[in-house]
């Protein structure tokens, strides 16, 4: 499962960008703060290599371990 | 939030100062998280680490961090780490500094840190510009490139600071970028467990003032720039100066084994200490 955390979100679209499985979408919508959020549109195309977690300047992603899913 | 959904970093980090200040796509949250990654694999007891910082955007990370921070006077960090090391020679000291900290205004306690090769992990965020006080051109800015001090490109040669590192004597060095975040954390790692002066260049994107006047306006294109103009140590190493303008070389570019300078410090206390006490230094520590 992926989460991102709204309150900490900057909307940089780092994670849109960069994961491989281009498994985000930025959202339409602008939330309270402004941004757009990125939305795990093909979160089953997700390989769990946690790039995104990694490369998130704003610490607002989590990505369950391989285990866990 | 319900904790469980939190990211795995979260533990370590003072959650009621986030969103911490940094610029939406700022390399600084990057490299927090690839030092977090790297603590964990070099297998760093969070409780003892020490983290030093001076001023700077960059050089806000420590006070972010759950644990021991300690957030300096501008170009200091490693003055002020090399008081901890040696009072408490037990204890993890790694520095948080940026291109301006370290090599302007501390360019000097860089080099000699980097000479008496004490057991400090600095890692220097390298965005190419001051980004704190509003874009002026630092001792790394690439010639050519425009900051507010210099409207028609800066017009002096810039610092390599991983070669200046090295040259003054640290025995752990590399560079990667933030667009490389694996190796960037998997070099950090290194660093960790160098017993000697590590120096981890991290060249990182200030999308703020280093992007917007350098014609790349999102945090995406610059990290297209810096993984685009990347090239390895060993690639350039054959190719010619005229070839390698503009690249960033990216690699490891030290790696060997040193007498470290707290070791040596305690050794000789340990002969010369008329108390008898070779752990005198650190009496402020003892219960007694
Ligand atoms: C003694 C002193 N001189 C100047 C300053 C102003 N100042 C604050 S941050 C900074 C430069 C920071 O640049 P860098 O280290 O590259 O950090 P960045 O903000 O880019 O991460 C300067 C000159 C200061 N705080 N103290
Ligand atoms: S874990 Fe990897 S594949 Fe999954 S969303 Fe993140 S970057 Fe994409
Ligand atoms: S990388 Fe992080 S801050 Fe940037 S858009 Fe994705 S979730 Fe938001
Ligand atoms: S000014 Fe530059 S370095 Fe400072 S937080 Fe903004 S993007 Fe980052």
């Amino acid at each position: 499962m992926i989460t991102v955390n709204e309150n900490l979100c900057k909307g940089c679209n780092i994670c849109t960008e960069f994961c491989p499985r281009k498994v985000y979408e930025q959202s339409e919508k602008l939330n309270k703060k402004g941004v757009r959020l990125p939305v795990p549109k093909n979160e089953d195309k997700c390989k769990k290599c946690g790039i995104c977690a990694l490369m998130c300047p704003d610490q607002a992603i989590k990505v369950d371990e391989k285990n866990e899913s | 939030m319900d904790k469980t959904r939190e990211s795995r970093f979260m533990k370590y980090l003072r959650r009621e100062r986030l969103p911490h200040i940094y610029c939406a796509g700022c390399g600084n949250g990057i490299v927090i998280n690839t030092f977090l990654n790297a603590m964990e694999r070099a297998e760093i007891d969070f409780e003892n680490l020490a983290l030093v910082s001076g001023i700077g955007c960059s050089s806000r990370i420590p006070g972010y961090m759950k644990c021991d921070s300690l957030h300096t006077t501008h170009g200091r960090a490693i003055p002020f780490a090399t008081g901890l090391k040696l009072a408490n020679p037990d204890l993890d000291v790694v520095v948080f500094t940026g291109d301006g900290d370290a090599a302007a205004i501390g360019g000097n306690h860089l080099i000699h840190g980097a000479r008496r090769n004490i057991d400090l992990t600095v890692i220097c965020i390298n965005n190419s510009i001051y980004g704190m006080t509003g874009g002026q051109i630092s001792p790394t800015s690439p010639e050519g490139s425009y900051g507010s001090t210099a409207p028609y490109g800066a017009i002096e040669r810039p610092f390599s600071l991983s070669k200046l590192a090295k040259a003054a004597g640290a025995t752990y060095v590399a560079r990667w970028t933030t667009a490389h975040p694996l190796q960037l954390s998997k070099a950090m790692e290194k660093g960790l467990k160098n017993r000697g002066f590590s120096f981890i260049e991290a060249m990182s994107q200030c999308p703020t003032y280093f992007g917007r006047k350098n014609r790349m306006k999102s945090p995406i294109d610059m990290l297209h720039w810096m993984k685009d103009s990347s090239i390895s140590k060993r690639k350039a190493e054959k190719l010619d100066e005229s070839e390698i303008q503009g690249k960033i070389i990216v690699g490891e570019f030290q790696n060997r084994r040193e007498p470290e300078f707290s070791d040596k410090l305690c050794k000789l206390i340990g002969e010369k200490c008329v108390t008898g006490r070779p752990s005198s230094v650190r009496s402020a520590y003892e219960e007694d």
